[in-house]
C-alpha cells in the first residue's frame, strides 16, 4: 500500500526551523530524510522513518509554495493563503537571504550574469555548496540587484526596505550590489585571504564616501560641485571625485613635495615605528603607489583593479618588511594628516575624502 | 422591495499578469447580484489597481437578499477580443441581514479562479440598508440566527428548545447537464459553484420559515451538507434544533454572578439537579422497536431493502401527504403548549436535537446509540428533480431512528447527526443520534412547572443522573448487565455507555480520556443495481456488529467503560464497504469497572494452541493495567458487599473474544502494539468530543489542520484481512504523523479529531482528518484547581458559578465512594481535606512513564516553546511601546477590523477559544469551493495541488471572516473533500465544503483589563451602533 496523496495544512503554516535549513542547503528530500535520522530525531520521538519521510515532504512542498513569495518579501506580508506569525515571517525571510561565506567570496565582484549562472557548477564543486543553494544565493543576489540598481537613496535602506532584512544583512547585500555594480576583482589567488567580511567593510567605507549618494548624507566630504540630488545614487562610483583624484598626482610628480611629505612623516614617527628604518627607505614607493591608484581611478580597468593595486602596492610591500598592523596604523595616519602641512597642495578637501576611506581600508585588509 | 444593497469596489493588489506585452494588467470590476449587473472603469496598466467606485446600488427582494450570493469578477480589459477572467469573489450577504451581527463587509478578498487558484486579492465594502422594520422581516426568515455549534452559543441563553427542523433541495447538476459537453471546464465549475450557493441560500431561508413557525428565533447544530448523485442530481440538505435564543447583556456575560436572568437558568439545575421525576411515565414496558437488535446500548436496524423504482409510483404520492401530516403535527404541537410537558414531547414527529452538549439540567437519562441506515438506489428515483423521493427516504429513517428511542425508553434523540455514501448509483443513507430523556422544562416557554416534582430529589449528587437507565429495569430492549450507580447508589445504570454527544459538564470521570477508533474493511461483488444493493444490504447488519465488538474490546483494553461522541462511518465503494468508528473514551465513576476480556479458544484441547491463548491472555491484562496507568484512571477500591447490588462476576461481565475470528484476533494484536505507548515517546492525547475528559488547564495556544491521505492498495490478493490491516495502518500512521508533526506543542491535545474516509476509486482510500491541537500547561493543573476550590469554600454558600461546581463535584465524588451517605455537613469538611488531593489525582500529569532518556528532549522542546511563546510577547510589547495610547486603544488597534498588515484570524473545529471570550456572533460561513487543474504535474502532483487548495481554502474562510469583523471560526467543518484525479490526463479535480460560525473574541487577559473601563464599546469596536439597538 501505498501513499499517493499525503499532506498536511494547519491554518497557521507549521515552519519547522531544521528543515528550512536543509531545505535552503539545497538537500533532496531523501537527503534531508537521511541527516535527520542521523540527527537522532528517530529515538527522540519514536517516530518511524515513514513518518519523517512524509514529514519532510510536505516541509518541503510548503517552503517550495512559499518561495515564490520569498522572492518579493513584502508580498509574504500581505499574502492570505499561508498565516504566519510576524517573528516566523522575519526569520523566513532573513534565512532565505543569508548566504555562504564561501559562496560570495566566489562570486563577489563578478557581473551577476547568465554566464557566471553557468559557473555555479564549478563553484558548487569548489565550495562544498549544493547546486541548488548556490542558485538561490546567486538567484537572490541577481534579484536584489536588479530592484535597487537604479533606486535613488541609500543602497543599504533601499535592499531593507524592498526585502525586509536585518540591518547586517541588508548591508551585506549592499556590498554585494556595489560589488557587482563595479566589478571589483576580488578572485585572484593574492586576494584570497581576504574574507567577505574584509571587503564588505571596504564596500561600505566607499560606498558613504565615494559615491554620488555620499553628498547628500552626512559624511564627511560634501563635494560643492555637485547639484544636491539628481545623481543621489549609491550603486556607482562619483565619477567627477574619480576625475578630481587626477590632482592628488602631483604629491609624487612634484620632488620637492613629494621629498617635504617623507620628511614630516618620518620626523613625526621616528621612534615611533619598529621598522623606522624600513619605513623610511620605502616612503616614496609606498606613497606613488597609493596616489598612482588613484589617479588612475578614471579607468574602469583599473577600478575594477583597486584591491588588486592596494595589495600589490601597499600590503604586500609592508608586509614582506615585517611591519605590524599598529605600524600601518600609525604610518597612514601620519601619511595622511601631513599633507595638511604641505603648503603648495591644494586639495586638501580631496585628499581627505581619498584618504579616510583608503586608510580603513588597507588597516581592515592589513592581516594575513 | 425591502433592502437596497450597496457595493463599493476599492482597489486591487498582487493581480496576475495578463498582458504578457507590458507585464501588466487593465483590469475592471463586475458586480453581480441576481439580475443586475454593474462595472466599474477599466484601471489600466496596473497590478495594484484603485477603482474606488462609486456605491453601486441593488434593490432587491429580500427573498433574493437571503437566496443570492453577491457575486464579483475580476476582468482583463482587452480591446480586440473578449475579456479575459481573472477571478471571482461570491459574498454571502446572510449576516448582514440580521441586526445582531456585522452590520457591514469589509476587507480583502482573495480573488479565486476555479482553474488558477487564488489570484491575487481585491478590497469591497458591502452595506444593506433595510427600509422596512424588522417586523416586516419576520414574514420572511431574514431574523433568523443561524450556528454551526452544537450547543447554545456562548453569549445566548436558551429560552425554549424547540426541536428538530431539516429540509431537502434539489436541483440538476450543471456537471451533468448536456451543455457541459461544449462549455469550459471553468464555466463548468462556476455554475456548480453558484448554483450550490444559491440552493444553500434558498435552504437556509426555507428552514428559517420552519423555525419562525415554531416561533423560534435560532438555529443552533445547522448541518448543511451536499450530495452529489451524479446522473439523478445534487441535493443540498440540512438538519438544525431550532430554538429561541435571548442575548446575553454584555455585562451578564463578563459578571456571571449579577443580577441578569441568566443567573436563573444557570443556577436553577444546581438548585434542582436531573432527576427522576419522569420515571414513572416511561416504566411502561414500550418494546416495539423493530429491526435487529444487536447488544445493549445499541440498537441498529438495516431496514429491509426498498427499491424505489418498484414503489416510485406511490413514492411521489406519499411525499406530499406526508409533509402535510409533519405540518399538522407541528402545528399541533404548537398548540398543545402549556399542556402536560410529556404530551407535548410525544407529540412531536422527530423529537431530534443536533445538539452534542446542553444548558445544565436539560439531559436527564441517556438511552444509548440508536442508529439507521438503508441503502438506496438513485437511478430508481422516479422524479429525479423533485425532493418527495429524497424527503420520504429520511422521513423514513428517522422513523426508525424514533422507534428505536422509544425501545430504549426515550422520548427524545440527542446529538443527531445524518450522513449518505454515494457509490454510482448506490446511496447509503444514515442517521444516528443518542436516546435521551429530556428535562421537559427547556422544551416549552420560560415556566418552571414542570420540575415541581422533582425538587424532593434535589439532595442526589449531581453527575451521575444522566448515567441512569431510562429503560425499564424487568423489561429490557437488550440484554444487559445493571449495577447500582457508583455515585448515588440508589438507582441503577448499565455496565458501558456509547452515546454520540459530548460528555455532559457536571459528569465526573477518572484520569483522562482517549480516542479509540474502530476500523473496518468488507470486501463486496462489483455488481449492478438491485444485486449491488442487496449484496450491501447483506453485509451492513455484520459490519455494524463487528463495529461495536471493536470499540467493546477497545474500550475495555483501555479499562474505560463509556463512550462519547461515537460516530459511525460507513463508506460504500465499487467493490468494498469501509466502516469507521471513532468516540471518546472515558471512565465514568458512575458505572461499575469494566471486566477484563477473556479469550476463548476454539479447541480446548489442543496444548499448544492453549499456551497460545494464555500467552496472548496476558498480554491482554498487560496492555490494560498498562493504559490505566497511562489515563490514569484508579478508580477506589470498593468491597463488594458495599454495594449489595447483583454484580455479575468479572468472568460472567466479559466479553468473549472469539479467537477464531480473524479480524477480531488481529483487532487485539494490533490493540496491544498500540497499548504499548512508551514506544511512541510524544506525549499525546487525542479525543473526538469538544474536550478532552479529565484535561482542563488549557492555554491559548491552538493550531487547527487538515490531513489528508489516498493510499492505492496492491490489488493483488485482496483478502478481508489484508485490507483491515492495510485500513488500519494508514489510520495509525496517519495519528503518528500528527503527533510528530505537532511535537512542538506539546504538552498538548488533539480535540474534535474528525475523520472522514472515501473510496473515490477501486483500489484508493481517502482518509481525511480535521481536528485542533491545543496546549495546556500540566504544571498549573493543580494549582488553578485548587484555587477553585478555595474559591468554593469562600463562595459556596452564595455563589452558584459554573466553574466552582466541579471540584465540588469531586469532593463529594471521592466522598461517596468511601463512606456512603453524602450526608451535608461532610460535606464542606470533606472538600476541605480529601477535596485537593482528589482534584490532584484528577489533573496531574503522570511522568514515571516515560523512559529517562526521553525526558531531557521533552524538557528541550518545552524550552523551545516558551521561547517561541516569549518571542511573540515581545512583539507585542514593542507594538504597545510604539503606540503609547490608552490601553484600550491598542486593544481595539489588534482587532483585525483595522487592517493594516493581515490580522490573525484563529480557526477551530469547537464552540469555544481555550483563554478567551466569544463577544459576538457574527454569522454562518458555509463556503463552497471547486479547485481544477489540467497541468497537475506542474503543480506539484496531487499532493502540491491539494495542499494548495485546501491553504487556499482556508485562506478565503480566514478572508470573510476579517471582512465582517471577526477574528475566529468556531465549530469549524470540513463537511466534504471529493477529490478526483486523472493523472495520465494530467487532470485533477477537488471540491471542498467548509462551514462554521464566524465570531469576535477576546483574549480573557485582555477582558480584565478593559472591562472596568467600558465593557461594551471597547470589546466590540466594530459593532456599538448595532449593540444598542437590541
Amino acid at each position: 500500500m501505498t501513499n499517493e496523496l499525503d499532506i498536511f495544512v494547519g491554518n497557521t503554516t507549521l515552519i519547522d526551523e531544521d528543515v528550512y535549513r536543509l531545505w535552503l542547503d539545497g538537500y533532496s528530500v531523501n537527503d534531508a530524510v537521511g541527516l535527520r535520522v542521523r540527527s537522532g530525531i528517530l529515538e527522540q520521538t519514536g517516530a518511524t522513518a515513514g513518518v519523517l519521510q512524509s514529514d519532510t515532504m510536505d516541509h518541503y512542498r510548503t517552503f517550495h509554495m512559499l518561495e515564490r513569495l520569498l522572492h518579493t518579501p513584502p508580498k509574504l506580508l500581505h499574502q492570505l493563503v499561508f498565516q504566519i506569525p510576524p517573528s516566523r515571517q522575519a526569520l523566513l525571510i532573513e534565512r532565505y537571504y543569508t548566504f555562504d561565506e564561501a559562496f560570495v567570496r566566489e562570486v563577489l565582484g563578478k557581473k551577476l550574469s547568465k554566464g557566471t549562472k553557468k559557473d555555479l557548477d564549478d563553484i558548487s564543486t569548489k565550495t562544498g555548496v549544493t547546486l541548488k543553494s548556490c542558485r538561490r544565493q546567486f538567484d537572490n543576489f541577481k534579484r536584489v540587484f536588479k530592484v535597487v540598481e537604479e533606486m535613488r537613496g541609500s543602497l543599504a535602506g533601499n535592499i531593507q526596505q524592498h526585502f525586509l532584512l536585518s540591518d547586517r544583512l541588508a548591508r551585506d547585500y549592499a556590498a554585494v550590489v556595489f560589488f557587482a555594480n563595479n566589478r571589483f576583482e576580488t578572485g585572484k589567488k593574492k586576494l584570497q585571504y581576504l574574507t567577505f567580511g574584509d571587503l564588505a567593510f571596504c564596500a561600505e567605507l566607499m560606498i558613504q564616501n565615494w559615491t554620488p549618494g555620499a553628498v547628500g548624507e552626512a559624511p564627511p566630504f560634501p563635494s560643492p560641485s555637485l547639484d544636491s540630488q539628481v545623481d543621489d545614487m549609491d550603486v556607482d562610483l562619483d565619477k567627477e571625485f574619480l576625475q578630481d583624484l587626477k590632482e592628488l598626482k602631483v604629491l609624487v610628480a612634484d620632488k620637492d613635495l613629494l621629498d617635504l611629505h617623507k620628511s614630516l612623516v618620518c620626523t613625526a614617527l621616528r621612534g615611533k615605528l619598529s621598522i623606522f628604518p624600513e619605513m623610511e627607505a620605502n616612503f616614496k614607493n609606498l606613497s606613488r603607489g597609493l596616489v598612482n591608484i588613484a589617479s588612475k581611478l578614471t579607468h574602469t580597468k583599473d577600478v575594477r583593479d583597486l584591491f588588486v593595486d592596494l595589495v600589490e602596492k601597499f600590503i604586500e610591500p609592508c608586509r614582506s618588511d615585517r611591519w605590524l598592523l599598529n605600524d600601518v596604523r600609525l604610518f597612514l595616519n601620519q601619511y595622511s594628516a601631513s599633507v595638511h602641512s604641505l603648503d603648495g597642495f591644494r586639495h586638501q578637501a580631496l585628499w581627505d575624502r581619498y584618504m579616510v576611506t583608503l586608510r580603513s581600508c588597507l588597516l581592515r585588509m592589513y592581516h594575513d | 422591495m425591502p433592502g437596497k444593497l450597496k457595493v463599493k469596489i476599492v482597489a486591487g493588489r498582487h493581480l496576475p499578469v495578463m498582458d504578457r506585452a507590458s507585464d501588466l494588467t487593465d483590469a475592471f470590476v463586475e458586480v453581480k447580484f441576481g439580475n443586475t449587473t454593474f462595472k466599474t472603469d477599466v484601471y489600466h496598466k496596473s497590478l495594484n489597481p484603485q477603482w474606488n467606485s462609486e456605491w453601486f446600488k441593488f434593490e432587491v427582494d429580500d427573498e433574493d437578499l437571503q437566496d443570492e450570493p453577491l457575486q464579483i469578477t475580476v476582468l482583463d480589459h482587452d480591446t480586440y477580443s473578449a475579456n479575459d477572467a481573472i477571478g471571482k469573489v461570491y459574498i454571502d450577504i446572510d449576516p448582514l441581514l440580521y441586526s445582531e451581527a456585522a452590520t457591514v463587509i469589509s476587507g480583502w478578498f482573495p480573488i479565486y479562479d476555479t482553474i488558477h487558484g487564488i489570484r491575487g486579492e481585491i478590497n469591497v465594502v458591502v452595506k444593506v440598508d433595510l427600509f422596512n422594520d424588522l417586523n416586516r422581516f419576520r414574514q420572511s426568515s431574514c431574523g433568523v440566527k443561524f450556528f454551526c455549534t452544537t450547543s447554545i452559543p456562548k453569549c445566548y441563553r436558551a429560552v425554549i428548545i424547540h426541536g428538530f427542523v431539516e429540509e431537502l433541495v434539489v436541483n440538476e447538476d450543471p456537471e451533468y447537464q448536456w451543455i457541459d459537453r461544449i462549455r469550459t471546464p471553468r464555466a463548468s465549475n462556476e455554475a456548480r459553484q453558484r448554483l450550490i450557493s444559491l440552493m444553500s441560500g434558498e435552504l437556509q431561508r426555507k428552514i428559517g420559515l420552519k423555525v419562525l413557525e415554531m416561533r423560534g428565533n435560532a438555529v443552533v447544530g445547522y448541518l448543511q451538507c451536499f450530495d452529489l448523485e451524479g446522473e439523478s442530481g445534487l441535493v443540498v440538505r440540512a438538519i438544525g434544533t431550532a430554538c429561541t435564543l435571548d442575548k446575553l447583556s454584555s455585562t451578564a456575560a463578563f459578571l456571571p454572578a449579577c443580577n441578569s436572568p441568566s443567573k436563573e437558568m444557570k443556577e436553577s439545575p444546581l438548585v434542582h439537579p436531573p432527576s427522576h421525576g419522569c420515571r414513572s411515565t416511561h416504566n411502561s414496558p414500550i418494546h416495539t422497536a423493530t429491526g435487529s437488535r444487536l447488544t445493549q446500548n445499541f440498537s441498529v436496524s438495516v431496514p429491509t431493502l426498498i427499491y424505489t423504482g418498484m414503489g416510485s409510483g406511490s413514492a411521489g404520492k406519499e411525499g406530499g401527504p406526508f409533509k402535510a401530516l409533519l405540518r399538522q403535527q407541528t402545528q399541533s404541537a404548537l398548540e398543545q403548549r402549556g399542556g402536560s410537558p410529556h404530551r407535548f414531547c410525544r407529540t412531536w414527529e422527530f423529537p431530534f436535537f443536533t445538539l452534542t452538549a446542553f444548558p445544565p439540567g436539560f439531559l436527564v437519562h441517556v438511552g444509548g446509540v440508536v442508529s439507521a441506515r438503508s441503502v438506496k438506489l438513485l437511478d430508481r428515483i422516479h422524479n429525479p428533480d423533485e425532493p418527495e423521493t429524497r424527503d420520504a427516504w429520511w422521513a423514513e429513517i428517522r422513523q426508525e431512528i424514533k422507534s428505536h428511542a422509544k425501545a430504549l425508553g426515550c422520548h427524545a434523540v440527542v446529538g443527531y447527526s445524518e450522513s449518505t455514501s454515494i457509490c454510482e448509483e448506490v446511496c447509503i443513507l444514515s442517521a444516528s443520534g443518542t436516546a435521551a430523556v429530556l428535562n421537559p422544562r427547556f422544551l416549552q416557554d420560560g415556566t418552571v412547572e414542570g420540575c415541581l416534582e422533582q425538587r424532593q430529589e434535589e439532595n442526589l449528587p449531581a453527575g451521575c443522573g444522566f448515567c441512569h437507565i431510562p429503560y425499564d429495569e424487568l423489561n429490557m430492549p437488550f440484554p444487559a448487565h445493571l449495577t447500582y450507580c457508583y455515585s448515588c447508589r440508589k438507582q441503577k445504570v448499565p455496565d458501558v455507555l456509547f452515546t454520540t454527544i459530548d460528555l455532559p459538564t457536571d459528569a465526573t470521570v477518572i484520569g483522562k480520556g482517549c480516542l479509540i477508533q474502530a476500523r473496518l474493511c468488507r470486501l463486496k461483488k462489483k455488481a449492478q443495481a438491485e444485486a449491488n444493493a442487496t449484496a450491501i444490504s447483506n453485509l451492513l447488519p455484520f459490519m455494524e456488529y463487528e463495529v461495536h465488538t471493536q470499540l467493546m474490546n477497545k474500550l475495555k483494553l483501555k479499562g474505560m467503560n463509556a463512550l462519547f461522541g461515537l460516530r459511525i462511518q460507513i463508506t460504500v465503494g465499487e467493490n468494498m464497504l469501509m466502516g469507521l468508528a471513532s468516540a471518546t473514551g472515558v471512565y465514568l465513576t458512575a458505572l461499575p469497572t469494566p471486566g477484563g476480556i477473556q479469550i476463548a479458544g476454539k479447541t480446548p484441547n489442543d496444548g499448544s494452541y492453549e499456551q497460545h491463548i494464555s500467552h496472548m491472555q496476558k498480554k491482554i491484562n498487560d496492555t490494560i493495567a498498562k493504559n490505566k496507568e497511562l489515563y490514569e484512571i484508579n478508580p477506589p477500591e470498593i468491597p463488594e458487599e458495599i454495594i449489595g447490588s447483583p454484580i455479575p462476576e468479572p468472568r460472567q461481565r466479559s466479553r468473549l473474544l472469539r479467537s477464531q475470528s480473524e479480524s477480531s484476533d488481529e483487532v487485539i494484536e494490533l490493540d496491544l502494539s498500540h497499548g504499548k505507548k512508551d514506544a511512541f515517546v510524544l506525549e499525546f492525547y487525542s479525543c473526538n468530543t469538544e474536550i478532552m475528559p479529565g484535561i482542563n488547564n488549557w492555554t491559548s495556544e491552538i493550531q487547527m489542520f487538515t490531513s489528508v491521505r489516498v493510499s492505492r492498495l496492491s490489488n493483488i490478493n485482496l483478502t478481508n484481512q489484508t485490507l483491515n490491516k492495510n485500513f488500519n495502518d494508514l489510520c495509525e500512521n496517519l495519528l503518528k504523523s500528527l503527533y510528530f508533526k505537532l511535537r512542538s506543542m506539546i504538552p498538548c491535545c488533539l480535540c474534535h479529531v474528525n475523520f472522514t474516509v472515501s473510496l473515490p476509486e477501486d483500489e484508493l482510500i481517502q482518509v481525511t482528518v480535521t481536528a485542533v491541537a491545543i496546549t495546556f500547561d500540566k504544571h498549573q493543573a493543580v494549582q488553578t484547581t485548587k484555587t477553585h476550590v478555595e474559591k468554593s469554600l469562600q463562595r459556596a454558600s452564595t455563589d452558584n458559578e459554573e466553574l466552582l461546581q466541579f471540584p465540588l463535584e469531586l469532593c463529594t465524588d471521592s466522598l461517596a465512594s468511601h463512606t456512603f451517605s453524602p450526608a451535608k455537613e461532610h460535606l464542606e469538611s470533606a472538600s476541605s481535606n480529601s477535596g485537593i488531593p482528589a482534584a490532584q489525582r484528577a489533573t496531574s500529569v503522570d511522568y514515571s512513564s516515560f523512559a529517562d532518556r526521553c525526558n531531557s528532549w521533552i524538557e528541550l522542546i518545552k524550552l523551545k516553546a516558551q521561547t517561541i511563546r516569549r518571542g511573540s510577547i515581545k512583539t507585542t510589547v514593542s507594538v504597545e511601546k510604539a503606540s503609547p495610547l490608552t490601553e484600550g486603544h491598542f486593544r481595539q488597534r489588534s482587532a483585525p477590523c483595522a487592517n493594516s498588515t493581515v490580522g490573525v484570524v484563529k480557526m477551530t473545529p469547537l464552540s469555544f477559544i481555550p483563554g478567551a471570550k466569544i463577544t459576538k456572533y457574527l454569522g454562518i460561513i458555509n463556503m463552497f469551493f471547486i479547485r481544477e487543474t489540467t497541468s497537475l504535474r506542474e503543480e506539484g502532483g496531487v499532493s502540491g495541488f491539494l495542499h494548495a487548495f485546501i491553504a487556499e481554502v482556508f485562506a478565503m474562510v480566514r478572508a470573510h471572516v476579517a471582512a465582517l469583523g471577526g477574528n475566529a471560526v468556531v465549530s469549524y467543518i470540513m463537511k466534504q473533500c471529493v477529490f478526483m484525479e486523472n493523472p495520465n490526463k494530467n487532470q485533477a479535480q477537488c471540491l471542498i465544503n467548509v462551514s462554521g460560525d464566524a465570531v469576535i473574541f477576546v483574549r480573557e487577559s485582555e477582558l480584565e483589563i478593559i472591562s472596568p473601563q467600558q465593557p461594551v464599546a471597547s470589546c466590540q469596536p466594530a459593532c456599538s451602533g448595532g449593540e444598542i439597538a437590541t
